[in-house]
């Protein structure tokens, strides 16, 4: 790997459209456009925003005896998930764990027929590749030329059912290949911000020509990573690196609702994954700090690396935020951190701002109610 | 006739006081700015001493004080709607300062030397 910051097929595009990039992950992104961040986030919940998310690490995993069966089984030993209860055409959220118990990554996987496409954090892409070629029954085959788009917002079916109009009928979670314009497109009803959307996983060659397709129609705005935070943020999604990390189990970053039953003790396919031993007792028992929400009172954002406080004065810190900003769609400011578990919603703690205590109230997650097509 | 700061504060004299503000070039540097929080009225300050907190959408931010001298007004509409500074950075200003020297304005950029600064 080189140092220079790659770019994706449609950096000309971003930059041609006011974007201010900025090196994020190894790669050069679009953290905002000329309508700011502020206005792009409420134009996402309002209409339909369009992400360049080709940075992210999109990953085929192919059975090497052609049974899906096979691949499945082998992705268990990595992944605390049912990929083999998977439906062809479905996808799932999932983690790779590491042998302490932490999160090595967390990701997208989908059943496509005949192999599973994963799509995973672009920070985390080259050490989940390495990790995934440990197992001997699959090929792993990273996707290198194509880009992937994430459109996003109440109307971002409408739009894109102008141009494929088979992606109307999708449900969320749901993964297709649909063709546009004489090309294949890889579509899953999912995203990041909360919204009901799609991400897109387009060839290089023709990402600008269907990215400007979708800029065409009048509800669609380019919308910037740093708006991408704060839809997350609202909708209570972790972030890999700040809200989660190879030191952090599932259960304490709130990502136990992602090891279904079938891999938990009593389960038909029981453990059999890295860190198995610290996970699943640690999710029967309840973990010691959990992922919370928090919100400040006033206006003053807390963000990541602020100590929280039991107390108004004195005492050692009991957390410290792991994101946080403003809420543009909460009118305020939101964070999360992970803080005893015993702490109930609503409970008062303090954050430490500028060598003042400012009150915070424990709040549940999400800080938006979600608007998924299930 | 406006001065400015390195820091990229707007400075107007008005009578023996100086009103500051934010440039509307470092207003857009910000993205928007969701929380101000302004000295109180009546605080001697030192030239330089950080004396107000700028939150945007994207990092926190500190302006200091241009010169010595005492706080004489605080725009409190401000910290209800932060975003107006970058509606209008030319009337969204911060505070007003009595130096506590005279040529306090003396030795700030005028308008061509900040345009030269920020290109």
């Amino acid at each position: 790997m080189t140092d220079d910051p790659r770019r994706t097929p449609l950096y000309d595009m971003h930059v041609g459209l006011g974007a201010r990039m900025v090196p994020f992950a190894g790669w050069e992104m679009p953290v905002q456009y000329p309508m700011g961040v502020m206005a792009e986030h409420l134009h996402t919940r309002a209409q339909a925003g369009l992400f360049d998310v080709s940075h992210m690490g999109q990953v085929l995993v192919t059975p090497r005896d052609g049974n899906m069966e096979t691949a499945a089984l082998a992705l268990e030993r990595l992944i605390p998930a049912d990929v083999r209860g998977l439906a062809p055409g479905r996808q799932r959220y999932g983690l790779f764990t590491n042998d302490r118990g932490g999160i090595g990554d967390d990701l997208m996987f989908a059943n496509r027929g005949d192999h599973v496409l994963l799509v995973v954090n672009a920070g985390c892409a080259e050490g989940d590749i390495a990790h995934l070629r440990t197992l001997d029954e699959v090929d792993v085959t990273p996707v290198t030329d194509r880009g992937l788009l994430a459109l996003q917002g109440p109307l971002a079916a409408d739009v894109l059912a102008r141009l494929v109009p088979e992606a109307a009928a999708m449900r969320f979670m749901d993964s297709r290949i649909y063709p546009w314009d004489g090309v294949d497109l890889w579509i899953s009803r999912s995203g990041y911000t909360g919204e009901d959307g799609f991400e897109i996983s387009v060839a290089d060659t023709r990402l600008q020509s269907f990215a400007q397709a979708l800029l065409d129609q009048p509800e669609v705005a380019p919308i910037g990573l740093g708006a991408r935070d704060s839809l997350r943020l609202e909708a209570g999604m972790p972030l890999y690196g700040h809200d989660m990390d190879a030191d952090v189990t599932p259960a304490q970053a709130a990502l136990g609702w992602s090891i279904p039953k079938v891999r938990r003790p009593g389960g038909a396919r029981a453990g059999g994954f890295p860190g198995a031993d610290t996970i699943l007792p640690e999710l029967a028992d309840g973990a010691a700090t959990i992922r919370r929400g928090l919100r400040p009172e006033g206006r003053a954002p807390i963000r990541e690396g602020v100590a929280i406080f039991a107390g108004a004065e004195g005492g050692e810190a009991i957390g410290h935020v792991s994101s946080g900003g403003f809420g543009p769609s909460v009118g305020g400011p939101v964070a999360m951190a992970r803080l005893p578990a015993e702490l109930p919603d609503g409970a008062t703690v303090y954050a430490e701002l500028r060598g003042k205590r400012v009150l915070v109230a424990v709040a549940p997650l999400p800080f938006i109610t979600p608007s998924y097509k299930r | 006739m406006l001065k400015y700061t390195e820091d990229h504060e707007w400075l107007r004299a008005e009578g023996d006081e100086i009103v500051v503000g934010i440039t509307a070039h470092a207003s857009e540097q910000l993205g928007d700015v969701v929380f101000i929080e302004l000295p109180e009225e009546g605080r001697k300050v030192e030239a330089g001493e950080e004396i107000v907190v700028i939150e945007s959408v994207k990092a926190a931010s500190d302006i200091s004080a241009p010169v010595a001298g005492t706080i004489t007004a605080v725009n409190t509409a401000l910290a209800d709607a932060p975003g107006s500074v970058n509606d209008d950075a030319l009337t969204a200003w911060f505070f007003r300062i009595k130096p506590a020297d005279q040529g306090a304005m003396d030795g700030f950029m005028d308008e061509d030397a900040y345009r030269a600064l920020i290109g």
